[in-house]
This record gives structure tokens, C-alpha cells and sequence, in this order.
């Protein structure tokens, strides 16, 4: 072992021996740092998690989508829309959805209706999203009764329930086929909700939209890069709602935090002037101190950061979810799947380890500074 | 051979409560021998002890270790040589609290970073042989006076130094262990260490290996 390496361990074994002298104290001090780290960290995990997964559910979506706009809401749109958008360079498909929101006042929650492109479901019948199934109790072969627009009662036949990997967006979801929709919301043929465009060419996607803007003047294209966006700004903002809500906890630690790290006892002042005095140098003093500023909150960062990922991946973040994840009635089950961002652990260990780190160097740097005759008199 | 040329020093200089603790001492202190730094409180004996033994600077004159001029020296080589050439006995002992016996007396090798195994083993053969080698293990508040005297001793040691500096070291002993406490002096200078001490007790400033006496008063060398 080279000398510097060696020199450092005795420091290190110096600190742990002195840490282990004030035992109550500097474990608790641990524990309460571990928990702030753990807080931060896992309130950044499933915000990040979160973002990833309503990423990776709307790769699938259509680049573009076309609402009509009626006096600034949006309205349905007919179907000649389609022909009078035409042939538009760069855009590989284009058709009309339906989709729309229905309360239940028996569980007093909103589904989404939407009728599936890809998938024929039979007259009468209905997939319904797991959130739905947890909260009304469904299985297949169940039969759910809603009351229309028009005051009839519709009963639907449950033939399925949706997987649960992508419940994040699919919980409240109901699948029913084209003539039921138009039926239980009474929109006559050849109106839809609003027109999906796929566009290939990521480059294109603005410049169709322009022309659409153009062709189109009481429509708004809405693109899904802008969804994108919107998910994130959403997601961020609970986050920092949250960071907001664990600020005062984060400012009481900073608090004893700081007061433990920065005050020297008379105990410590007197114990620096003994290592001076029998030949350890300024400098061995302020290393010293260093390695345990930065062993307590390396320490409890690596434990909190150990124990949110564990809350938030392997507990589905418990203690957060409902505030991060949204849906006021039907939570999702969502499982996020693990995922660390590099810049966001190397933003957390500046914000945690490093204050803490200097914070213990500072005063000692004056402390031991001094003359070391001071234990002779 | 420690020679000191009319060594002066004085604490918050320029200042109302300015105030002289050592005037003008001039003094050649000769090597393995033994030599008694004795007077009253606030004679500045501690003060001169503290500066033959670098840890702290004189205000004015000059401290020769060989030929060696120790006065203008920075910090950094004043802790190598303290390391080096000084090992302290303070008179509470100064042992760190909460740690072994051991621990303690490895402290001063600890900047050296020195092979561990063979720190421990030169550690515990000091103990050893100053009779504390069942107490090891033990933590340094459960020692007896007469025990921490013997560790500070050990720890004193451990860097193998020339000279080895003691201030009022039986001030918390009784007079058995005093007079134990100078047998192990009187081992050490024939070891052929040299010993300055500070003592107002007869007990030290009268043992028989005691080579020289110099009396202070008010700073100032009185007798010698």
C-alpha cells in the first residue's frame, strides 16, 4: 500500500474510532441525513420514472392530432376534413378517432371512452381498463350499465380487461366499439372526436402542421412532442411540489445539520491542540475532519439513496404516489421500471454530501490553525 | 545540546493586557542529562518549556537545537521536528478519551503512516515494558493515574525521540507514584534520552538522577 493510502487509512481509522465515541449522537445524525436523502431521492426517481414511462407510451401515438375549435373549445369534426386535408407531403396516414370522458356518479370517478383503431370489439361489449375493474369490482363476463346522453341505459358486457404495464394512462380506460360510442354519446356518422396524422420524417412534423394551420383555419394541430412537454412540465411541477412540502424538513436539518458540523466543542478544541502537540500537522488535523464530514454524509448518502431505490422500484413508491402520480379516484398500479439518470444522482450528492463536507472543514481549518501550546496551559 | 539566546516571550503584545511571561533567559540545556525547570506558578516555566519544545515560538531571541536555529522555522518543519526529536508528558496527561490505550499511544505514528503491524507491535512492546501490556484493550478513562502517567509515558515514546519534555508530570500523583514515575526517568537517561521537566515538588527536584535545578521567578532565570 503506498504511503499516502496508508496515511489516509489511519485518518480514517483515527475518524471512525472518534465517531464511535459520540455513538447516540452521530447516529442520529446519520439516521436523520439518511432520511432526507432518501426523501429527495426518492421523489426524483419516480418523477424521472414517471416522465420515462409517459415517454415510452406515447411513442406509439399519432405526431399530430387535429381538434376543431368552436368559439375557443374544441368540438367535434367531420370526417370531409379528411378529404379536404388531402395529400399532404410527408404524412403517411390519417383518420378520424372518438374518444370522449363519462363520469359515474356511483363511484364518483371519470372514465375515458375511446374506440379502438386496431381492435374489434362485438356490439354490446366493452374492455375496461384495470383501474376501472379494481374499483367496481369487474371480471370478465361482468356486466357494467351506464345511463346516455340521451337518458337510456346502456348495459355493456366486460370481455376483457386491460394489461396492467401501461396502466399509468390506461386505468380509467373503456374500449367499446364504433356504433356503441356513437350510440351512447348520440354523434351522428361521419363526426369524430378529432383527426390523428402519422408523420415518419420527425423533421416535417412542424412544417405539416403549418400547413394544416393554414388549411384548416378553425382547427389546431396539437403534436405529440408538445404532449411530450407538457407531461414533463406537469411531472416537474409535482415534484417541486413535493420538494416544496419536504422544505421546511430539508431546512431543519440544514439547521442541525450546520450547528453539528461547524461548532467545535471545547472537548474537540482541546483534542486538536493534543494531535498538534504530539506531531500531527495542520493538515492531518483538517484531513481528518474532512473524512468525517465526508464519511457521515457519504454514508447516508449511499444508504438513501439505496433505500429509495428500493421505496420507489421495488415498493412502487408508497409514500408518494398518489401525490406524483395524480388520478384523484382510480390510482393506477404502475410499477416503474428502474432507471437512474447520471446527472441526477451527481445533483444530489453536490446538494447532500458536499455542504456537509465543508461545513466540518471551515471551523476546523481555524481551529487548527492555532498554537499547540495550548494543552500545556 | 538545547542552547537558548536571551529567549523572550510575550502574550497579546501591543496590547493593554500585554504581558512577559519569559525575559531574557539565556541557557545551554546539555544532552542525556537531566534538567529541573523549577519555580511558582507563573514563573514562565511552562512557557520555556513549551518553546524548547516547538510548540510555540519566541517573541525575541533564539533556541538552537545542535546548530540548528529553531526560532524562524515555519509550522511545518517545527511539527517535523517536534515529531521528530520531542516526546511530551503533559501534566493532566492530555490521553484522548474514548479510545484504547493502544490507540492512543499509536496517535503520534499516525501522520508517519507507518506498516500497522509492525506500529502495533512497537506499541505494545512499550507498554510492555512499562507494565501496562493487561491493559491494552482497556479505554484510558478507566485507567488509574498512575496507569494514564504510563501511557502518556509510552505514547511519548513511540516515536523512538532524543529528548523527551515533562510538564509538572507528578502534579496528579502521590508520592509512591511520584518517586515510581522518577525511577522510570532515571531508566531513560540511561537509556540515553534527555530529560527536561517542570516541577515545583521536592520529590523531582530532589531525586538523585536529577542532574540540574534551574529556578525561576518572574521569567527570569533566579537560580541554577
Amino acid at each position: 500500500m503506498s504511503h499516502f493510502l496508508r496515511r489516509q487509512r489511519y485518518l480514517i481509522d483515527f475518524t471512525l474510532a472518534s465517531l464511535g465515541r459520540r455513538k447516540g449522537k452521530n447516529l442520529g445524525l446519520l439516521g436523520v441525513y439518511t432520511l432526507i436523502v432518501f426523501l429527495l431521492a426518492s421523489v426524483m426517481l419516480f418523477s424521472q420514472s414517471l416522465r420515462r414511462e409517459a415517454g415510452l407510451l406515447l411513442e406509439n401515438a399519432p405526431e399530430v392530432v387535429v381538434q376543431r375549435m368552436v368559439a375557443g373549445r374544441h368540438d367535434l369534426i367531420p370526417a370531409a376534413y379528411l378529404e379536404r386535408i388531402g395529400k399532404v407531403r410527408g404524412v403517411a396516414a390519417k383518420y378520424g378517432r372518438l374518444w370522449g370522458y363519462f363520469y359515474d356518479p356511483a363511484v364518483q370517478a371519470n372514465y375515458t371512452l375511446l374506440v379502438p383503431r386496431d381492435q374489434e370489439i362485438k356490439s354490446g361489449e366493452m374492455i375496461v381498463g384495470a383501474g376501472i375493474a379494481r374499483t367496481r369490482g369487474l371480471g370478465a363476463g361482468d356486466y357494467l350499465t351506464f345511463r346516455s346522453a340521451q337518458g337510456q341505459s346502456f348495459a355493456f358486457r366486460v370481455a376483457d380487461v386491460l394489461a396492467s404495464d401501461a396502466e399509468l394512462v390506461s386505468a380509467d380506460l373503456l374500449l367499446v366499439n364504433e356504433a356503441d360510442y356513437r350510440a351512447f354519446f348520440g354523434i351522428a356518422e361521419g363526426m369524430y372526436t378529432d383527426l390523428a396524422l402519422e408523420v415518419r420524417n420527425p423533421q416535417e412534423v412542424r412544417k405539416v402542421a403549418e400547413k394544416l394551420s393554414v388549411m384548416l383555419p378553425d382547427t389546431r394541430p396539437i403534436l405529440r412532442e408538445e404532449i411530450l412537454r407538457t407531461y414533463d412540465a406537469l411531472f416537474q411541477w409535482r415534484q417541486g411540489i413535493v420538494f416544496v412540502l419536504l422544505a421546511g424538513s430539508l431546512l431543519a436539518f440544514v439547521i442541525f445539520a450546520w450547528d453539528k458540523a461547524s461548532g467545535l466543542s471545547a472537548e474537540e478544541k482541546r483534542e486538536i491542540g493534543i494531535l498538534k502537540a504530539i506531531g500531527w500537522e495542520t493538515a492531518d488535523v483538517i484531513r481528518m475532519k474532512f473524512w468525517e464530514g465526508a464519511l457521515v454524509s457519504l454514508g447516508a448518502f449511499l444508504l438513501g439513496y439505496l433505500a429509495a431505490y428500493v421505496h420507489v422500484f421495488f415498493f412502487d413508491a408508497a409514500l408518494f404516489a398518489p401525490v406524483l402520480k395524480g388520478w384523484a379516484v382510480l390510482y393506477p398500479q404502475f410499477r416503474p421500471q428502474p432507471f437512474v439518470d447520471g446527472l441526477q444522482v451527481a445533483t444530489l450528492f453536490f446538494f447532500t454530501v458536499f455542504p456537509y463536507t465543508v461545513a466540518t472543514v471551515v471551523p476546523i481549518w481555524r481551529a487548527a490553525t492555532t498554537d499547540p501550546d495550548a494543552v500545556m496551559r | 545540546m538545547i542552547r537558548l539566546n536571551d529567549i523572550s516571550k510575550a502574550f497579546n503584545q501591543g496590547q493593554p493586557n500585554e504581558f512577559w511571561a519569559v525575559r531574557d533567559v539565556t541557557l545551554d540545556i546539555e544532552d542525556n542529562r537531566i534538567t529541573v525547570l523549577r519555580g511558582p506558578s507563573g514563573s514562565g516555566k511552562t512557557t520555556l518549556l513549551s518553546m524548547i519544545g516547538c510548540l510555540s515560538r519566541p517573541t525575541s531571541g533564539r533556541i538552537l537545537l545542535g546548530e540548528r536555529n529553531l526560532s524562524g522555522l515555519p509550522e511545518r518543519f517545527l511539527t517535523q521536528i517536534r515529531r521528530e526529536t520531542f516526546g511530551f508528558i503533559f501534566q493532566r496527561f492530555n490521553l484522548i478519551a474514548g479510545l484504547t490505550v493502544l490507540d492512543n499511544v499509536m496517535l503520534p505514528a499516525y501522520p508517519l503512516a507507518p506498516d500497522h503491524g509492525a506500529l502495533v507491535q512497537r506499541a505494545t512492546a512499550l507498554l510492555e515494558q512499562f507494565g501496562m501490556g493487561s491493559k491494552v484493550a482497556s479505554k484510558v478513562e478507566w485507567l488509574s493515574g498512575g496507569e494514564a502517567q504510563r501511557t502518556a509515558i509510552c505514547r511519548a515514546l513511540l516515536n523512538d525521540p532524543q529528548i523527551l519534555i515533562a510538564d509538572e508530570p507528578t502534579a496528579n500523583l502521590d508520592t509512591r507514584l511520584s518517586q515510581e514515575f522518577m525511577t522510570i526517568i532515571g531508566e531513560l537517561k540511561a537509556a540515553g534520552r534527555t530529560l527536561i521537566l517542570t516541577s515545583h515538588d521536592p520529590v523531582v527536584s530532589d531525586a538523585p538522577c536529577v542532574d540540574r535545578v534551574i529556578t525561576l521567578r518572574d521569567g527570569q532565570v533566579q537560580a541554577d
